[in-house]
């Protein structure tokens, strides 16, 4: 079955459990950060609205939070809450407060004065006011903010996936990684429908006239918290270990699919993002995750390589892929890039690694230094700014490293100079880029280009598999009839998927393959 | 009934009010007169503990305000504001029954009340379950009315109760507001900067400028006996109109002829010479009869018989 051609439809029908359960995931998670932000940010609002010394300092500090970049803000959050929704909910709910606390102040400190007055002379206290007059009046602005907070919330809970929070993100993210449009588009568009049913819903209720909105107010707090609970219904089954894989892995033949196929697999699994796996697996809150061999964390935090005895990972050697047109106009790039081609196998790679992620060096400094020290650093030659050679990376520190050492290499041995454009995101950007000529080259994978890109039926993975040799035959054939890119010669190091425990915890189990790992879990 | 001591409000440097003293006797009708920035409103809100005084003391009844629970002291009063101030979101019924739910009456007895309410400030029971914004002006300001007569309170403050009305509206409802039975009996404190409003509705007027109360008299003792040019001035522009106003039929008993003349029409000595005047020009009468109850005796004036007695009458207000 070749998924290029599958439709969205198809897709959708295809993965319905899987959408349904995501669907329901995004509704629960939106809800119970909306619940708890009415929750806060409604007495919050009545708070500075009685106390207006207050509001500059509570509203500035809402904004800010509304500011900060939805991924930095869930980064904030796992040293204090770990991973999962725990954090994403937090996160969540800090940018669902702004709308819903400015607007209740503005709805209360709206409220015309002489009927306030009026409310007061009649004899009514602070409480009754509040309750029987202030807050009724306000309830259309109120309404508008939890509008606003509902939307952005709706957006922002795609994010969650990255760290194990579940939601339509999985689709979403799952398919920029694996070159999957229909994945996408089937996280995407049902997000979007989410936000633009739930704005439309309460636009009704806002325009609502007064009577009604009595009931439905006393309604609402019913409707959130049973939305709410929504999330909870998706429960994921139990086993001993819980595992957490990267979007990309979970939709790969080559990932958690086979993983269920070859090896009849059954773990509990959380999506996550790689920029937070491997902490996780560290401080227990994961035991198994779907790393690559070569990341430096594998060193920084002392986990081990099961053994893929049954062979369902594809080798991943990396090489630089190439425009036949970029090859042509610079004359003497292959020659440069391939001074590379043999040079970094995979202890080199992970202790590379191991420097910018763990130590925190700069991906420049290293790619200096490895380049010094295997003798290959020339300064830099005077450029001609009208030959420059475009080196996309994707997003994270190896494929930086292998960029700046590139970066290095041409400006040392050519007058070409170097523009490079790193953290095109994932596989599906990355190439993106290199077919439609907005980068010349960059650093791909055998087996990404083998099962991401090209999408190799499964026969021929099949037959495949084994022979590292095989495989980049493969695709550098089927590159060069296919998209006119040329595979240069392999660096070295194969960066291949692999499953990880710590080290501990695998000897004390004694696991030692994936199968060990399969026994384990079936054993009572 | 209500009796104010050297009641003062500052703010900041401000002296809004400063040191007044005054007194109102019960079922009396006193208006505070004066400009903006007079600092009546300011007085009469202190009443109601809206705003709190920097120095003074108020009694009702004898009882110091200070001592009572706001809240408590507030369901006692009622309260008219200027832009009526009713709660946009209940009906008219609910808008009026405010007070008897916060002293929690039982349902029959509110809406037996409410509608006793209704018929007297002539509004339809249609208007029952309509909201504020669908009515006029006027009805809206009745229904504020409503409000505050509803718990039947011993005292009511009204603070430019007619201001937001056209002057036909308002004259309808100066008129219904003198023939209410309901405010007969109230001790009512009137805010207004409206001198026409001051002297049709108000038994004692206390004319006030930057916070002091100026002159503190009847309506005629200031028309007729100005304590000073600000007085007079503050009069001026209106004076003839106010002082036939202000002048009743019994006032110039003694300038009016003995006998009885022809005709069906008998007026009240109360009534205001204006008034009188009145009946000259709409009923084409050259001649009215006039009963003054109090001594029961029944005198006639023509309309220039009872311009002189007002000219005799005026002579002499300005001998004594």
């Amino acid at each position: 079955m070749n998924e290029q051609q599958q439709t969205l439809w198809g897709f959708m029908r295809q993965e319905s459990g899987k959408l349904a359960e995501q669907t329901v995931q995004h509704i629960g998670l939106t809800f119970i950060s909306l619940l708890i932000a009415v929750l806060v940010g409604l007495p919050l609002g009545i708070f500075i609205s009685r106390r207006k010394r207050f509001s500059g300092a509570v509203l500035g500090v809402a904004g800010v939070l509304q500011t900060i970049p939805s991924i930095a803000l869930l980064g904030f959050m796992i040293p204090i809450l770990g991973i999962g929704p725990k954090p994403a909910i937090a996160a969540l709910l800090l940018y669902a407060l702004l709308p819903i606390i400015r607007n209740t102040f503005t709805g209360i400190t709206g409220v015309d004065p002489a009927v306030k007055e009026a409310a007061l002379a009649m004899g009514m206290n602070k409480q009754q006011i509040l309750l029987k007059v202030e807050l009724p009046l306000a309830m259309p602005v109120i309404f508008a903010g939890i509008r606003t907070a509902t939307v952005i919330t709706v957006g922002v809970a795609t994010l969650a996936s990255y760290i194990a929070a579940g939601g339509l993100g999985e689709f979403i993210f799952g398919g920029i990684s694996l070159n999957n449009t229909n994945m996408i588009l089937a996280g995407a568009i049902p997000a979007a429908l989410l936000a633009i049913l739930f704005d439309f819903l309460l636009s009704r209720l806002q325009k609502l006239n007064i009577k009604k909105l009595k009931k439905v107010t006393a309604s609402l707090p019913v409707l959130l918290v049973v939305l709410s609970s929504f999330y909870f219904i998706p429960s994921a089954y139990g086993s001993k270990l819980k595992a957490g894989f990267t979007p990309e892995f979970m939709g790969r033949r080559d990932g958690d699919l086979g993983l269920q196929s070859k090896y009849g697999l059954k773990i509990r699994t959380v999506v996550i993002s790689d920029a937070v796996m491997y902490k996780a697996a560290y401080e227990k809150q994961l035991d198994v995750i779907s790393g690559y061999s070569t990341d430096g964390r594998l060193k920084a935090y002392d986990l081990v390589v099961l053994k893929d005895d049954k062979g369902i990972f594809p080798p991943y050697y990396a090489a630089p892929i190439i425009r036949e047109n970029s090859l042509k106009k610079f004359v003497s790039l292959e020659k440069i890039l391939n001074l590379l081609a043999g040079r970094i196998n995979d202890s080199v790679m992970t202790a590379l690694n191991y420097r910018t992620d763990y130590l925190h060096l700069s991906p420049e400094q290293v790619a200096k230094d490895f380049l010094v020290q295997q003798k290959l650093w020339k300064p830099a030659q005077t450029a001609n700014p009208d030959s420059v050679v475009r080196i996309g990376s994707k997003i994270f520190g190896e494929q930086y490293i292998l960029a700046n050492i590139y970066s290095m290499l041409i400006k040392g041995n050519s007058h070409y100079d170097v523009s490079t454009k790193t953290g095109l995101g994932g596989t599906k950007i990355c190439f993106d880029a290199l077919a439609n000529d907005q980068i010349d080259f960059y650093p791909e994978y055998t087996g990404t280009g083998l099962l991401a890109i090209l999408q190799a039926p499964a026969a021929v993975t099949d037959r495949l598999s084994t022979s590292p040799d095989a495989v980049y035959q493969y695709v550098a054939q089927e590159f060069d009839k296919k998209h006119n890119i040329k595979w240069l010669k392999p660096i070295g190091f194969n960066n291949a998927y692999a499953l990880m425990m710590r080290r501990k915890q695998a000897e004390k189990l004694n696991i030692k393959t994936i199968s060990d790992l399969k026994r384990y879990l079936e054993t009572r | 009934m209500i009796k104010v001591q050297q009641l003062s409000k500052h703010f900041c440097d401000v002296k809004a009010v400063d040191e007044i003293s005054f007194e109102v006797a019960e079922h009396e009708n006193l208006i505070l007169l004066g400009t903006s920035g007079s600092g009546k409103t300011t007085m009469l809100k202190m009443i109601n503990r809206l705003i709190e005084p920097t120095g003074g003391k108020i009694e009702i009844e004898g009882k110091n305000i200070m001592d009572q629970q706001p809240e408590i002291l507030r369901r006692g009063i009622g309260y008219v504001l200027q832009n009526n101030g009713l709660f946009p979101h209940y009906t008219v019924a609910e808008n009026i029954a405010v007070v008897p739910q916060l002293l929690k009456w039982d349902k029959k007895k509110t809406e037996k009340r409410v509608g006793e309410l209704l018929e007297k400030l002539h509004l339809s029971k249609d208007h029952l379950h309509a909201y504020p914004n669908e009515l006029s002006g006027g009805q809206q300001q009745r229904v504020g009315l409503a409000r505050a007569l509803v718990a039947d309170p011993a005292v009511l403050l009204m603070d430019e109760p007619f201001g937001a009305l056209d002057n036909v509206t308002r004259s309808k409802i100066h008129a219904e507001f003198k023939a209410l039975d309901e405010l007969k009996r109230k001790t009512i404190i009137m805010v207004t900067h409206d001198v026409q409003e001051a002297f049709e509705l108000g038994d004692r007027i206390c004319l006030m400028d930057q916070g002091r109360i100026v002159q503190n008299g009847t309506p005629a003792e200031l028309l007729f006996k100005p304590k000073n040019k600000f007085v007079k001035d503050f009069l001026k522009e209106q004076r003839l109109n106010l002082e036939f106003k202000s002048v009743k039929l019994s006032d110039v008993w003694q300038w009016l002829a003995r006998q009885t003349a022809k005709g069906d029409v008998v007026l009240s000595a109360d009534l205001s010479l204006w008034a009188g005047m009145e009946h000259f020009r709409f009923k084409e009468k050259d001649v009215v009869n006039i009963r003054h109850g109090g001594i029961n005796e029944m005198r006639s004036a023509g309309f220039e018989q009872l311009m002189s007695a007002f000219y005799q009458y005026k002579k002499q207000q300005s001998h004594e």
